[in-house]
């Protein structure tokens, strides 16, 4: 049954993301790229990750969305045809995906409970969790509390992601626009 | 978008739940999925709804860019003034541990408040540069949806 | 035939991320739009997301939200919280990203990279 969903939501993000390297109108693209994370949302409530899920749906589908809109406004909605061949980037990428397939063979099994990855902090984390933090949920007190430096971190470069775009594009800070009103 | 009327009954409607929905998200984060980064977006969303209804002089009015850019840094200072205040109060840097009589409720308040500083901070960016690019627009003509 | 079927089954998952992460790799070289490229660019991030989450799956787990329950098995709540954060932190890139790509359209009149570097190498023969 899993697998089911699995393999289904995979089959639609594939065509999502081959329809979106083929279209070239760019306002169909920004919606597609939206379909595309709401998708990846679905995939990882499978996954277990609803935190993430939730991120994603609310940041890809949504806000991602309306940004790509709102850029796109100003620019021209459709893309030039390639003037370059596509074959070098496509040789390119088949090389690079046959490396990385060739670097997972190696990996553990998909799901295995006996995997590195499964047995060193993470069970640490949700066995102290709750004792030490008094939350139930295990990401929100490993986001804020055991790893807090690292979320301190992310929070700054959001901070100064937002103070870059204000200060590219500007923003006028009196109650009123002075120009281009609607 | 002044003549859609459905659009814009709609839209208005599904403000208040928006709002309150990022309140739960934002302050039920410890029990179930949510927290400071998803509450933030959301409370995002309702402000862009709002603009894309009334117009963004409308949330101008609402919320001043100034007002924005002040969130946007009280959040992130609610944040590390967090981690100064279990610094002061003789612990490690962000150990939350001292902020009660006990260690628990101590982690407890500090996941709270240090959720709360992200939330602010993430919605005043996305408001913020939301306000940035439409601030610029050329006006959309409704041929082009 | 059954270690082969075991590899399939087991790494799979892995495999599809890769091609999603290869279309979006494609995206960004092989257009030359700047829009394009960032849009292609969110596909690979997405799938790197995709990949790390795969990995925190533990088979028969589910999300990592004590119930109190026992003899529940729970998915590894790490490389959820760092997914969460990179998403919040991939927007606002894409924002800074696309604010860039608005200015060079305002300054080039074009967001087609081979007509920038064009204009670029006349003013720079002009000069």
């Amino acid at each position: 049954m899993m697998i089911a969903v699995d393999l289904i939501l995979f089959a639609f993000l594939i065509l999502t993301a081959i329809a979106i390297a083929r279209l070239r109108n760019l306002f169909a693209v920004a919606m597609l790229s939206g379909l595309f994370s709401l998708l990846a949302a679905g995939l990882f409530v499978a996954l277990d990750a609803v935190d993430v899920a939730f991120t994603e749906a609310a940041v890809g589908g949504g806000v991602s969305t309306i940004f790509m809109l709102g850029a796109l406004a100003l620019m021209p909605r459709e893309e030039k045809r390639p003037v370059h061949g596509a074959l070098l980037p496509l040789v390119l990428c088949l090389v690079t995906g046959a490396a990385l397939v060739y670097g997972t063979i190696d990996m553990p099994a998909f799901g295995s409970p006996d995997a590195p990855v499964q047995r060193h902090v993470g069970p640490e984390y949700l066995a102290r969790a709750l004792p030490e933090t008094g939350v139930p949920n295990v990401v929100t007190a490993v986001l804020a509390s055991y790893r807090g430096y690292d979320t301190l971190g992310e929070t700054t470069v959001i901070f100064v992601a937002a103070i870059s775009v204000l200060m590219i594009l500007g923003i006028s800070l009196g109650s009123g626009r002075q120009k281009g009103g609607e | 978008m002044q003549h859609h009327l459905i659009l814009r009954v709609v839209a208005r409607l599904l403000l208040p739940p928006i709002f309150l929905y990022a309140l739960y998200v934002q302050w039920h984060g410890d029990y179930g999925p949510g927290g400071g980064f998803q509450a933030g977006v959301i409370f995002a969303v309702g402000f862009i709804l709002y603009a894309l209804i009334n117009g963004v002089d409308a949330l101008t009015r609402v919320v001043p860019p100034r007002a924005l850019i002040l969130l946007l840094a009280a959040g992130l200072l609610l944040y590390a003034g967090t981690g100064i205040a279990t610094l002061l109060l003789g612990q490690d840097f962000l150990d939350y541990s001292a902020l009660s009589h006990d260690a628990v409720h101590g982690q407890e308040w500090g996941i709270l408040i240090v959720e709360l500083g992200v939330g602010i901070t993430v919605a005043a960016a996305m408001t913020a540069i939301f306000l940035a690019f439409a601030g610029r627009s050329a006006s959309v003509e409704d041929k082009d949806w | 035939m059954d270690a082969a079927f075991a590899l399939i089954a087991g790494h799979a998952n892995y495999w599809l991320v890769v091609i999603l992460m290869m279309i979006g790799l494609y995206v960004a070289i092989a257009r030359g739009n700047l829009v394009k490229k960032i849009v292609g660019l969110n596909l690979f991030q997405t799938s790197v997301f995709m990949l790390y989450i795969s990995m925190g799956k533990v088979e028969g787990g589910t999300a990592p939200i004590l119930t109190g329950l026992p003899a529940t098995v729970y998915s590894n709540p790490l490389p959820h919280v760092l997914i969460l954060t990179a998403i919040v932190v991939g927007i606002s890139t894409t924002a800074l990203a696309l604010a860039l790509v608005v200015r060079i359209r305002e300054a080039y009149g074009t967001i087609e990279e081979d007509e920038i570097l064009e204009i670029e190498r006349d003013v720079g023969s002009k000069s």
